[in-house]
């Protein structure tokens, strides 16, 4: 029975007061980028702390605070919220909760209110919720972004794509288990203590820290196995976190693959870009232009710099440029669809494709509606440029089970090796479900 | 050594074995009940003692239950579909497409050419599982329906998509009498309709069909039902139910097994329990004996003498599964009780139950009969009852007789849960299921079946289940799943029982009361309806809420109390000494036929059932308006979707003066914006063609370029609008994307929502014909009309050559001009609506939804059932002057949104008891996720009742009216008065 609205309260805004000793709650999405942004927070001076609890009350909380025809991403972040606050951990009286906002004509822009809408209904309305934007939305006098931390936080991203990356292509081929995984946790400890010193954040700091990552990789001694190469695409929550897509990377891990999911600087500079684009098609203020191009310019400068540490090594297949993926989707579908992720999505199944990971599992909230235009309504068109595209779209959702999901990736998987074997007859594989192949090394251009 | 495949699928278990030729050798089929480890050993010791020379063996084990179970005893997996495309190549090369059915999945494979495998997506219907479901409600076995549906006449349009959604189909074609052999081929043709859309997704069936797995199989008519679809002719192979089977023997090339030492394993290891479980029921049969002692007090005699006077009174409740039927005495005592499986037509029933009642009672005078539910009219047109009432009164009705004081009723029936909040003595809110939060009575009973035990048994075993599994709570189709995936993880029968019985109270809970706080409920809690009948599921709502409710001894009557009780009042009130109800002789020489026909008075097609009783009295079935059925409009119809509709007709083809002819699709947002680009476009010299008003066959015309099923039905119309188009030849079809719409300052930003901003990029990417002409689906943005001309000015160049910007700028302007025209005549009228509404005092609805839910095939004649009850109907649009913005709890950034937040605030604030607001919700749309909750908020503030539509591809109006009617009485009781 939904609560009677009386009357509007007002929003509880995070004060300096509470910056002092109040616990920051964030909810989890990506391992490696957040385990940055914690250290980030931390030394701005914000108690922060990942949630990381993915029990099955979780989901439960969810479903009784939020509408569950919503989208499965609210549900699983309001309900990891609210199932933290109702676990005791915490002091209700000093606890806040962060939530991202992006704005934007996709459901997303309003989960903020739908967990301010749940606190209420749990009785917790007193809670403050802090809104994470770039774009000025809802100001909080404790808590602000202030340009070195915005920095610190860019910077913070681009060492999270630069690692996933490399630690995605090394792991399943690594000789000693574990060194690659090591490794990663060496640099997020190593650059974090140097965020500590307010270093790491300058472009040629960044630029040799990188280098130096990708030098420690290519040291890591690897095998030739055969592995059936997989990309992941979707809405970027269900894309990135395992609470959400049941633990995919994982699971396909387990089942012999390569996993390869695009990083999150693009998508940054897609948010930003919409606004250029917007003024493109549209018309709209040169200021505005040129402050934006201001932002969108800053942000290229840390791809330029991964993708030139990148590409030169032997062993690694870098991602693509941003301009890149924008070029290539342009005769799929237009660069105003920017809702949710709009033709970035579509853009980057194209670009796994190119870069040889042909074997894709989209996935997405059930239900996603900008997912069912960029996501299942461009698998048509791509499979027909590219026959060989070997493309699964897989709904998340509080009813849908893993076995079901499970079943249709493995279905998948089983094409994906079975055209591996076709192309690659010479080697046998040594059992059903595991197959191997290839050594992570660059297709001949 | 022997090649040994098995396929554990979600019903049945199959296995394969092949020897060293590759010959069939064995093959078995059986049904595992969930005993999936038992099952398994008892197959492969069979295999052993049938080849005693082979010790080793080769064994895979695929199907879509043998997941798990493979990964848990370590033998090979095979995933199915992949394992029937194995087999399909050794045994049948030349076949090019597969269609397989299974108990819970259906596959097409598409072998030549491109390769592709499709496997149906979370929603699973127009399964094998679909199938058996619907036999239940039919009262049939699948072979049963078979052999009815090859003598069919007609095919009715059923919905396939959804169990749901085919059930609320379904029973209105039972209740009104529609054939069971037109039903069943009906049942088939929602099966390849289901298939063909949920899976080819715009691929064409060109070349061998190959027809595989058990419905295919044991089904001709199924067979034949796709044949037609396909036109050609499939092949059932030989070995048709094992080729998943095989294909997983086939697949395995693993090291050879000891035969004996795998059984061993599996014995060891099959068994393993490990799944998320609740906390028992019952924790002993102390605790339960106590549970039944205290519910048994409300127990009650149904025999209760006729007082002296032998006056009594009659209720029947033609429910959508059962039928009740209560005679009640001068005190309100229950005389006479029946209840009774349907079996779909309930006629015959209620003319059995008379007959028994008169026989009874010799002396009996009836004094006034009312009827309700599913089959209210058709009884009492059959019967000649004095009073027909909606259930969600009737109910009250009764309840209140058990607890003067309740606060809160939960009905859980075969199809329905109904729950209502009492305030003042007055219903103030109204719940029931829709699609989608579905886990009724039937739903028990449908799992029930599938275990092969009745629904009595099945609940009893959960009773004392030590660990019920823990379900969630959602659709029938997702509760397969995770029944499939609990057996898996070695539940027990008696586990998931329980866990059943615990997630149909959570779903009335959590999806359909949508409760957050137990303790809103009340303190005075009645429960009724069939299902409720069940302790296990009565124990487990006790649980949840944490406090003890009255299930009347009678529960499973309620509704047909309520009738009788009602009957008795409404005589009471009007002084009626006899009922009209049928006497002793009328039932003698009583006769029921049917017929069923097509109507042809609108475009809509309605299939129609004509009764015929007595062989001079009809009743007509089928009907989405009154049309059909009444002589000649007697009330005067004040309908602002008419008007509106009446308007856009203005916007007809034109011919081009100097230009090319441009195709606009009449879809989605382009209900509003037609005026704009009619005008632009005209202004411009374009000649202008229309896509033709929306029906099924244009649906389905479209349908095959489908890319998500999931999206809503006005984005998935808009391919057959696109075909429409195609087929008149216009040389451009322009639908733009707009991620903008325009602004009404009525909220934070003007977005549409990404389905209508972006379809015409899914139009582009799917639909093949569109190389027959040029497609214009640039990003246009009406919002900044400066911007606006000389933006779209070189999008019209590139595509038609020379367009001077002077020109473009005078259409717009007249664009602009047409717009505003338009929306102006549509607020003139909603205020000359209103005003009159409030003159002559008569109920008036905000039927508020989005523009395109003006779309006949969309609404489903929602807006002209309301007004032929009498009310007004407004729309969020028309009320605009009305409007100004304010706070919302959640971000107010659609502008076709803001509207209906707007209207719903106007409606709060009106202080107005005849004005009510109804929310069209289309199924799949997320953004209503959003709306919904706020909009109730709004006018729940406002002590206005919350109703909510939700309309899919195919919608049972009888719901509809239900909701309807009960909104109007619930006003109407508001308003205090009390009868229609």
């Amino acid at each position: 029975m939904s609560e009677r609205m009386t009357k509007k309260s007002e929003r509880i805004e995070f004060t300096k007061e509470m910056k002092k000793d109040y616990t920051i709650l964030i909810p989890n999405m990506l391992d490696i980028h957040f385990r940055f942004l914690v250290n980030v927070f931390r030394r701005n001076g914000y108690n922060v702390e990942l949630l990381t609890n993915a029990d099955p009350d979780v989901c439960s909380q969810g479903i009784k605070y939020v509408h569950n025809d919503t989208c499965y991403p609210a549900l699983l972040t309001i309900g990891q919220m609210i199932s933290a606050l109702k676990s005791g951990k915490y002091d209700l009286n000093k606890v806040a909760l962060v939530m991202s906002q992006t704005g934007g004509g996709c459901r997303a822009s309003n989960y903020i209110h739908l967990l301010r809408k749940a606190l209420v209904n749990a009785g917790m309305g007193h809670i403050p919720v802090i809104s994470l934007n770039l774009s000025g939305m809802e100001k909080n006098s404790g808590f602000k972004l202030t340009l070195p931390m915005l920095r610190q936080a860019f910077a913070a991203l681009i060492f999270g794509d630069c690692l996933t990356l490399l630690n995605n292509q090394t792991r399943p081929y690594e000789v000693n288990y574990g060194e690659s995984e090591n490794l990663v946790n060496h640099w997020v400890t190593t650059i974090s203590e140097l965020f500590e010193k307010g270093g790491a954040v300058d472009r040629k700091s960044i630029r040799t820290l990188m280098a130096r990552i990708l030098e420690s990789f290519e040291n890591i001694q690897i095998a030739e196995r055969k592995k059936v190469r997989v990309g992941i695409v979707g809405e970027i929550y269900v894309k990135y976190s395992p609470l959400a897509n049941n633990n995919l990377e994982k699971f396909l891990f387990d089942q012999g693959c390569e996993v390869n999911v695009p990083g999150i600087l693009s998508f940054l500079l897609f948010k930003v870009d919409n606004r250029l684009e917007d003024i493109e098609l549209y018309g709209g203020s040169g200021l505005k232009k040129i402050a934006v191009n201001v932002m969108f310019n800053y942000l290229r400068q840390f791809e330029d710099d991964l993708l030139s540490v990148l590409r030169t090594s032997k062993r690694y297949i870098p991602p693509a440029s941003y301009a890149h993926l924008k070029k290539i989707v342009a005769p799929y579908i237009g660069h105003g669809c920017k809702m949710g992720e709009g033709w970035l999505l579509t853009a980057e199944m194209l670009e796994l494709i190119e870069s040889g990971y042909e074997n894709i599992v989209c996935a997405q909230p059930f239900g996603c509606l900008p997912n069912h235009i960029v996501g299942k309504g461009m698998i048509r068109s791509i499979r027909e440029n590219y026959p060989e595209a070997n493309i699964v779209a897989i709904d998340y959702d509080p009813g849908a089970t893993r076995v079901n999901q499970e079943n249709r990736i493995k279905l998948m998987l089983a094409i994906g090796r079975e055209k591996l074997e076709e192309r690659d007859s010479g080697l046998k594989t040594e059992k059903i479900d595991y197959a191997y192949s290839f050594s992570p090394v660059k297709r001949a251009a | 050594m022997l090649k040994i495949g098995l396929d554990v699928g979600s019903t049945t278990l199959k296995s394969v074995v092949l020897d060293t030729k590759g010959q069939i050798v064995y093959k078995k089929y059986e049904r595992h009940f969930s005993q999936i480890a038992d099952k398994v050993i008892g197959m492969l010791s069979d295999i052993a003692r049938s080849f005693p020379k082979e010790k080793f063996a080769q064994l895979s084990i695929a199907g879509s239950a043998g997941m798990g179970f493979a990964e848990q005893v370590k033998i090979p997996f095979v995933q199915e579909v992949f394992a029937t495309k194995a087999a399909v190549r050794a045994f049948q090369p030349d076949a090019e497409i597969v269609i397989e059915l299974g108990g819970e999945d259906a596959k097409i494979l598409f072998l030549s050419g491109v390769m592709e495998v499709r496997m149906n997506g979370s929603c699973a219907g127009g399964t094998g599982a679909f199938i058996d479901q619907m036999g239940t409600l039919m009262a049939m076995t699948p072979a049963e329906m078979n052999e009815a549906a090859a003598n069919h006449q007609k095919i009715y349009t059923i919905a396939s998509r959804c169990g749901v959604f085919a059930k609320s189909d379904i029973q209105p074609l039972l209740n009104q009498g529609a054939n069971k052999e037109d039903i069943c081929a009906s049942i088939f043709a929602a099966v390849v309709n289901q298939t063909i859309a949920g899976l080819a997704q715009g691929r064409e069936f060109d070349g061998n069909v190959l027809y595989l797995g058990g419905p295919l199989t044991f089904l001709s008519e199924l067979r034949n039902a796709f044949d037609a679809a396909l036109k050609r002719e499939g092949v059932n192979p030989e070995n048709s139910l094992y080729y998943v089977a095989l294909g997983a023997a086939l697949v395995n090339n693993d090291d050879a097994l000891i035969l004996e030492d795998t059984i061993r394993n599996i014995r060891l290891l099959g068994g393993n329990r490990d799944y998320i479980s609740l906390p028992p029921l019952f924790r002993n049969r102390d605790e339960y004996r106590a549970f039944r002692k205290r519910h048994d007090q409300n127990a009650e005699p149904t025999d209760a003498p006729l007082t002296d006077s032998k006056r009594a009174y009659i209720g029947i409740d033609a429910g959508s599964t059962t039928l009740k039927a209560v005679v009640l005495n001068e005190n309100e005592e229950v005389s006479f009780a029946k209840y009774l499986p349907n079996s779909g037509n309930p006629v015959p029933l209620v003319k059995n139950f008379l007959e028994e009642a008169y026989e009874k009672f010799p002396g009996i005078r009836i004094v006034a009969s009312a009827t309700t539910g599913y089959g209210e009219e058709i009884i009492k047109n059959a019967f000649h009852t004095d009073y027909g009432i909606v259930e969600t009164i009737a109910h009250f009705t009764a309840a209140k007789k058990y607890d003067p004081d309740v606060d809160f009723i939960i009905d859980i029936g075969g199809q329905d849960i109904k729950c209502f909040k009492i305030r003042c003595g007055a219903i103030d809110n109204i719940f029931l299921n829709e699609a989608c939060s579905s886990g009724c009575g039937s739903f028990l009973q449908t799992f029930a079946g599938a275990l092969g035990k009745s629904i009595e048994d099945f609940a009893e075993l959960g009773l004392l289940a030590d660990q019920p599994v823990d379900l969630g709570s959602r659709c029938t189709v997702f509760m397969n799943s995770s029944v499939k995936q609990a057996q898996k993880d070695g539940a027990t029968i008696e586990n998931i029982s329980a866990g059943l019985s615990i997630s149909v109270v959570k779903n009335a809970l959590y999806k359909v009361i949508r409760v957050r706080d137990t303790e809103s409920l009340g303190d005075h809690i009645v429960v009724q309806g069939g299902t409720f009948l069940n302790d296990a599921v009565l124990r487990a709502f006790e649980q949840e809420i944490r406090r003890n409710v009255v299930r009347p001894g009678l529960s499973g009557l309620m509704g047909a109390m309520g009738a009788a009780l009602y009957a008795k009042e409404r005589a009471s009130d009007e002084g009626r000494i006899e009922s009209t109800i049928m006497n002793r002789d009328g039932l003698a020489d009583f006769t029921h036929s049917v017929r069923a026909t097509v109507c042809n008075i609108c475009t809509n097609r309605c299939r129609l059932t004509i009764n015929t009783f007595d062989g001079n009295r009809r009743f007509i079935g089928g009907n989405q308006c009154d049309r059909p059925v009444r002589s000649k409009s007697d009330k005067p119809k004040h309908n602002i979707y008419e008007f509106k509709k009446t308007l856009l007709r203005e916007y007809g083809d034109v011919n081009g003066v100097r230009r090319e002819t441009i195709g606009i699709p009449l879809v989605l947002n382009m209900y509003e914006l037609l005026p704009f680009w009619h005008s632009f476009f005209s202004t411009l010299g374009f000649g202008i063609k229309i896509s033709p008003p929306s029906n099924r066959t244009l649906y389905l015309n479209g349908q095959h370029s489908i890319p998500s099923d999931t999206a809503c039905y006005p984005a998935k119309i808009v391919h057959g609008h696109i075909e429409a188009l195609l087929d008149k030849k216009v040389d451009a079809i322009f639908y733009p994307c707009m991620t903008y719409n325009t602004d009404e300052r009525l909220s934070d930003n003007h977005y549409n929502c990404p389905v209508v901003a972006y379809y015409p990029e899914v139009i582009r990417s799917n639909v093949k014909r569109l190389a027959e002409t040029k497609f214009i689906n640039d990003y246009v943005g009406i919002h900044r009309p400066k911007d606006f001309p000389r933006k779209i000015q070189p999008i019209l160049e590139r595509e038609f050559g020379s367009v001077a910007l002077k020109d473009v700028e005078r259409a717009a302007k007249n664009a602009y001009a047409e717009l505003a025209a338009y929306l102006n005549a549509v607020n003139d009228k909603g205020e000359a609506l209103l005003e009159l509404a409030r003159e002559e005092n008569l109920p008036a609805i905000i039927l508020s939804g989005r523009p395109y839910h003006l779309d006949n095939e969309i609404n489903h004649g929602i807006d002209r059932f309301i007004a032929e009850e009498g009310a007004v109907v407004l729309s969020d649009d028309c009320l605009m002057r009305r409007y100004e913005k304010f706070p919302t709890a959640v971000l107010n950034q659609w502008t076709y949104h803001a509207r209906l937040y707007a209207a719903a605030k106007f409606a709060a604030d009106a202080d107005d008891p005849n004005l009510n607001l109804i929310q069209l919700v289309s199924f799949g749309c997320g953004v209503d996720a959003i709306t919904t909750d706020e909009v109730r908020s709004i006018l729940e503030a406002g002590d206005k009742i919350y109703t909510q539509i939700k309309i899919d591809e195919i919608t049972n109006l009888g719901a509809v009216k239900i909701r309807i009617r009960s909104l109007f009485a619930a006003a109407r009781q508001k308003t205090g008065v009390y009868h229609v």
